[in-house]
């Protein structure tokens, strides 16, 4: 777990400020991004693939830490730790919890843009 | 800073558009991958100026994408920048390892993105500025080296190696020495004998070459028409005083070596000692007498030559100050005192040269010299022997003069002032082969014009030459009466023609003397007996009559006219030695 906030509200200004009128846009890359992101960890999951989990779980926390999702990006470190240990046995608690997370970041985001 | 093309390379699609639009609203063009195989496929394809590219990707990751574009890049300065979120230093390490210039750490900040890219920009036209620089000093270096090529083949076709090849002269020279201001010339004289001039011009590279050009010149262009060493000297002093700036001359020494005689002059103007080693062991030192050449006005100079008498075996040995002054990997000179070392455990008769070659060798380690080290050993040769003839002036023409005639006139004063001899030589040498035979034509000629001057002109007695004390007296009254020569001549008359491998040369002979003492001897004969010519200067005539084929005495015996018949070796037909015919006629 981390006491980071779900979004970094001063980073996304930023990015809306560089972004303009493609804000939208970014925020629906990011959220289909992700999306396939987390469809992949859930496979390396099953396939027991630690190195493929570690790696996608690190993309995915790169994305993040620039989207100003700081929280989601704690728990994707997280599962990339597991991941690179080789022992997934956590593993499925964590990316429940990403899980959760990343629908609560995508729906804050999609408020966000709203109200931009 | 003008607009850089930037290629970003980043499988997350979100942070390439956050990426791509920072580094274009910092005014820049992007170019996208979407993993590292599409990177390196669009870094050959565009030549990008800076790439970022993610760590981690599908297909090709950033690390082997960043050596591949690497080696693209070759000797272009392409900075490649890892983007990345590792936050383990192993990791960043393996990124520099693979060639990586610095990272970019996510969330990307614009700032940050702005002062790397100014700072790889600065980098990348310090870059360019120093590759640049670079060619040109290489652009440079080749034309200079080019030139020097150029300036090496023209100052070749001037100073030649002369006789430098014959087997009685041992040399080093470095290919290139002439830049060094180094020069070295040898020439066979027309009379026989040699003439060798080393010289050391104050000076490195085009300077010194430029001044070594008219110093070729002369010395083998008067050296060919017969002018002693003296005469050469001067003529070089006065042309590099003229031409060569303040605080540049050449040091030198010219040897003139008569084997007939077995004498050898010597100038020495600022080299280190020359040395006379004799076949038995003796050393004669041959130190500088005179201030290098270039540096006195003509009036002040002085060419005299020191006199040494020589043996078959001696050796003469000249080098430039490189010998003593070089080093050995201490930085140590060698110094003059080996070269007495070396010459003093000669064998006899030994030669000089590759002991000392080798002495230095020893001391450099090297197994040649440096560039600045020119070293002459000649060898007194037998005049009679092959050395003595070998590499005696080659005709320099195939075509020329072979048909002509000209009448030379020397008239009063000049007499007193002037030798013919050099310009006649030249003109004979004009027909090609002839040049062959410069020796011998020297010898009529100069037999003709002293007999012409000093019997005839002058009227002095040959008989007086014949006791000692008469010697110094002819020469005296020689002196005495040149001051008057007014409405006296001599008159050259040259005609030759050409014939199947040689030609035929007369010379005629006129002056304004009252007949020589010879044909005061001949009234008492009869015109068909040959004529004693002992009265005749002696030695004069047995050279004439034995090197024409036909010797005439016209008038009052102040004309003589003789036909000098020739022939190129390997040529069969009359030649100049042949059967000689002398008359007597009125």
């Amino acid at each position: 777990m981390n006491d980071k906030p779900h979004l970094d509200v001063e980073a996304l200004a930023e990015l809306q400020d560089v972004m303009e009128h493609e804000f939208d846009l970014l925020i629906q890359t990011y959220l289909a991004d992700s999306t396939t992101r987390l469809d992949a960890l859930k496979t390396a999951l099953e396939e027991k693939d630690a190195d493929q989990f570690a790696k996608t779980a690190h993309s995915l926390k790169g994305s993040c830490i620039n989207m100003g999702a700081p929280r989601l990006g704690g728990f994707c470190f997280e599962a990339e730790q597991l991941g690179k240990s080789g022992d997934l046995g956590g593993a499925g608690e964590v990316l429940a919890r990403i899980d959760a997370e990343f629908e609560e970041v995508a729906r804050r985001l999609r408020h966000f843009g709203a109200d931009a | 800073m003008p607009p850089l093309k930037v290629l970003i390379a980043e499988d997350s699609d979100s942070d390439r558009l956050i990426l791509a639009r920072l580094i274009q609203k910092l005014g820049h063009q992007v170019l996208e991958a979407v993993d590292g195989a599409e990177a390196v496929e669009l870094f050959g394809l565009h030549q990008p100026d800076l790439v970022l590219l993610d760590a981690l990707m599908p297909r090709m990751d950033g690390m082997e994408a960043a050596r591949q574009i690497k080696w693209l890049a070759a000797d272009r300065l392409v900075p490649v920048v890892f983007l990345t979120s590792l936050s383990e230093t192993a990791d960043l390490a393996q990124c520099l390892e693979a060639g990586g210039d610095d990272f970019l750490i996510k969330p990307y900040n614009s700032a940050i993105l702005e002062a790397k890219i100014r700072a790889f920009n600065r980098m990348r036209v310090l870059h360019l500025e120093l590759a640049e620089q670079h060619a040109q000093i290489q652009r440079q270096n080749e034309r200079l080296l080019e030139e020097q090529r150029l300036a090496l083949r023209v100052f070749e076709n001037v100073a030649h190696t002369g006789c430098l090849d014959a087997a009685n002269i041992r040399h080093y020279a470095s290919p290139l020495s002439v830049f060094n201001g180094d020069v070295l010339f040898a020439s066979q004289r027309p009379g026989g004998g040699l003439l060798v001039f080393l010289g050391d011009f104050t000076g490195h590279g085009l300077p010194a070459a430029i001044g070594a050009m008219p110093v070729a010149e002369i010395f083998y262009g008067m050296a060919a028409r017969g002018f002693d060493g003296p005469d050469i000297l001067r003529e070089i002093n006065r042309k590099l005083q003229r031409i060569l700036p303040v605080g540049m001359f050449c040091c030198g020494a010219m040897i003139e070596s008569d084997f007939k005689h077995g004498l050898l002059r010597v100038w020495n103007g600022g080299l280190p000692d020359g040395w006379l080693v004799r076949a038995d062991g003796e050393r004669v030192a041959i130190p500088s007498r005179h201030l290098p050449l270039g540096v006195q006005d003509p009036q002040r100079f002085s060419a005299s030559m020191v006199v040494l008498n020589t043996s078959p075996g001696d050796w003469l040995v000249l080098m430039t100050d490189g010998f003593s002054e070089s080093r050995n990997q201490l930085g140590e000179c060698l110094g003059e005192e080996v070269v007495r070392e070396v010459l003093a455990d000669l064998g006899a008769g030994q030669s000089p040269f590759e002991p000392l070659m080798e002495r230095i060798s020893e001391h450099t380690g090297e197994p040649l010299p440096a560039d600045d080290l020119t070293l002459c050993c000649l060898q007194i040769v037998d005049d009679n022997t092959e050395e003595a003839q070998a590499g005696r002036l080659s005709e320099s023409a195939l075509s020329g003069a072979t048909d002509w005639r000209c009448v030379y006139e020397l008239r009063e004063q000049t007499l007193a002032e002037f030798s013919p001899l050099p310009m006649l030589l030249h003109i004979c040498m004009e027909v090609p082969g002839l040049r062959r035979k410069s020796g011998e034509i020297y010898t009529l000629l100069s037999e003709l014009y002293n007999n012409a001057l000093e019997h005839g002109v002058l009227a002095l007695s040959s008989e007086w030459k014949v006791s000692a004390g008469g010697f110094s007296r002819y020469y005296q009254e020689r002196e005495r009466r040149l001051a008057d020569t007014d409405g006296h001549f001599i008159r050259f008359e040259l005609s030759h023609r050409p014939r199947l491998g040689g030609g035929c040369l007369t010379i005629r002979c006129e002056d304004s003397g009252e007949g020589f003492v010879f044909a005061e001897a001949s009234d008492t004969v009869s015109a068909s007996q040959p004529v004693s010519g002992t009265t005749y200067s002696g030695r004069g005539l047995e050279i004439l009559r034995r090197m024409s084929s036909h010797l005439q005495v016209h008038g009052a015996g102040n004309c003589v006219e003789i036909v000098y018949e020739w022939m190129l070796p390997g040529e069969t037909g009359h030649g100049g030695n042949g059967p000689m015919m002398m008359e007597n006629s009125r």
